[in-house]
């Protein structure tokens, strides 16, 4: 089963709704240790970036041995920005540094937060957008964003672009809600239902 | 490029959806969940769900409403009416709302806004303001447009802002039910004096009155309920109208 992480950072029903809609039912490990039976870990959340302290240091290293077990991770919004370094947004909090770079702010010459539709403009081949056209639109709901580094699959311009979609061989993230994204966004997750499926 | 959206609302009342007209004469247009789905087959943005006389009759948002439009759409789906405390909000967002909208609560106290933003994210926490033009200003009303609350709409949406808001929707109640257009001014004056997004709401008639507010009113959404309940293909004709003058919209 793929585990659905809850640090608190928001709520979940849409995250759950939308995996359902995608064959999946996620279970919510209660502690760490839980995640030795799962087969793919997802990391949800909205708000500011220091909600995800509560992602200690037992979290992490739980995570950290599942992807050594080759178990893939799916970061959704605030929880693709952990997937980083770091973000600005608090920057005594550390992220989990699976994707090299940060999260910045984004840039003031448009309204901030960035609210609403937004296409995706595709860098290179994805597992992760499998059957998603070249500038489908998502839903977003964010201030700080991450820099395009080699691990981005798509971008997105508000003001200037920044990583949408990141992706390494078993390291996947997006900025948007695909739980909030109509069709494509449930294709998005039965994806990564599907990358999971192999260590069922 | 970020789309304008187009939201459509749904006042329900008991269980059904009803249209008021300047807040008043309520009549009925149908099943939430029915409407919700040929919304969402059309290619709307985003819902919005307000119990239209919850707060007078201090009645919570319904939740099994929530559940049935909630349960098979994927898309943005915000709650109002009647929302006045935390456990309020929980009860829609536990329901399946992904955002809340506050009115009367906010303006007797409006610490509930940093509340709710706090327990559940800026993101989900939709301030509704009710204006009536007054001499020069733009006044805003609570308890469904009722009572004045002796704050100015332009200040009261900073305000809200700095409390935490993620997003205004702004309604005119002047043009509420009437059909000639929103009010741009009013749209245009709030979207300029914060930097989270604008939801224009009221008089939506015609397709041109979109573009108007999209533009001239500066809305980063437009909210209609009748012009999208009483036609079929409304909402993409609406979409394809917008993006042949270079309004940006999600084509389905």
């Amino acid at each position: 089963m793929i585990a659905l992480i809850d640090y608190g950072a928001g709520n979940l029903t849409s995250v759950r709704k939308g995996f359902a809609a995608a064959g999946a039912e996620l279970f919510t490990p209660a502690a760490p240790d839980d995640l030795a039976r799962a087969t793919g870990i997802v990391v949800p959340g909205v708000g500011h970036f220091n909600a995800t302290a509560a992602l200690h240091d037992g979290w992490r290293s739980a995570i950290g041995g599942a992807l050594n077990r080759g178990i893939p991770l799916f970061g959704i919004c605030l929880g693709q920005q952990w997937l980083y370094e770091g973000s600005d947004e608090d920057s005594d909090a550390r992220g989990l540094g699976v994707i090299r770079g940060r999260c910045r702010r984004l840039p003031p010459t448009l309204k901030v937060p960035h609210v609403g539709w937004n296409s995706l403009e595709m860098r290179r081949p994805s597992r992760l957008l499998e059957g998603i056209a070249e500038g489908t639109q998502a839903y977003f709901t964010h201030s700080y964003a991450a820099d395009i580094t080699d691990e981005t699959v798509a971008t997105t311009t508000h003001a200037a672009p920044f990583a949408s979609v990141v992706e390494t061989d078993q390291v996947f993230g997006v900025q948007f809600h695909p739980e909030k994204s109509g069709t494509s966004g449930v294709r998005i997750l039965k994806n990564f239902v599907a990358l999971c499926s192999r260590n069922a | 490029m970020l789309s304008k959206r187009l939201i459509a609302c749904l006042d329900v009342r008991n269980g059904c959806v009803v249209k008021g007209v300047q807040f008043e004469e309520l009549r009925n247009a149908g099943d939430p969940a029915a409407l919700a789905r040929r919304y969402n087959s059309e290619g709307i943005d985003e819902l919005v769900i307000l119990d239209v006389t919850a707060t007078l009759e201090s009645r919570r948002a319904l939740a099994v409403t929530i559940r049935a439009v909630s349960r098979e759409l994927f898309i943005p789906l915000a709650v109002g009416g009647g929302i006045r405390s935390l456990q309020d909000a929980e009860a829609a967002i536990e329901a399946g709302a992904d955002k809340v909208s506050v009115n009367s609560a906010a303006l007797a106290d409006p610490s509930l806004i940093t509340t709710l933003a706090g327990r559940y994210g800026s993101q989900a926490i939709v301030v509704a303001i009710d204006a009536k033009r007054q001499d020069e200003t733009f006044a805003v009303y609570s308890r469904s447009g009722s009572t004045a609350a002796g704050r100015e709409a332009v200040e009261w949406a900073k305000e809200a802002e700095a409390c935490g808001a993620g997003e205004i929707l702004l309604t005119s109640i002047d043009r509420d039910g009437t059909r000639e257009g929103f009010d741009c001014e009013l749209t245009a004056a709030v979207s300029q004096a914060v930097s989270i997004p604008v939801i224009a709401s009221g008089g939506a008639g015609t397709f041109a009155h979109f573009l108007d507010v999209f533009t001239a009113g500066r809305a980063d959404a437009a909210l209609a309920a009748s012009v999208f309940h009483y036609s079929e293909h409304a909402v993409s004709e609406l979409k394809q109208f917008l993006a042949s003058n270079e309004v940006p919209v999600r084509l389905h």
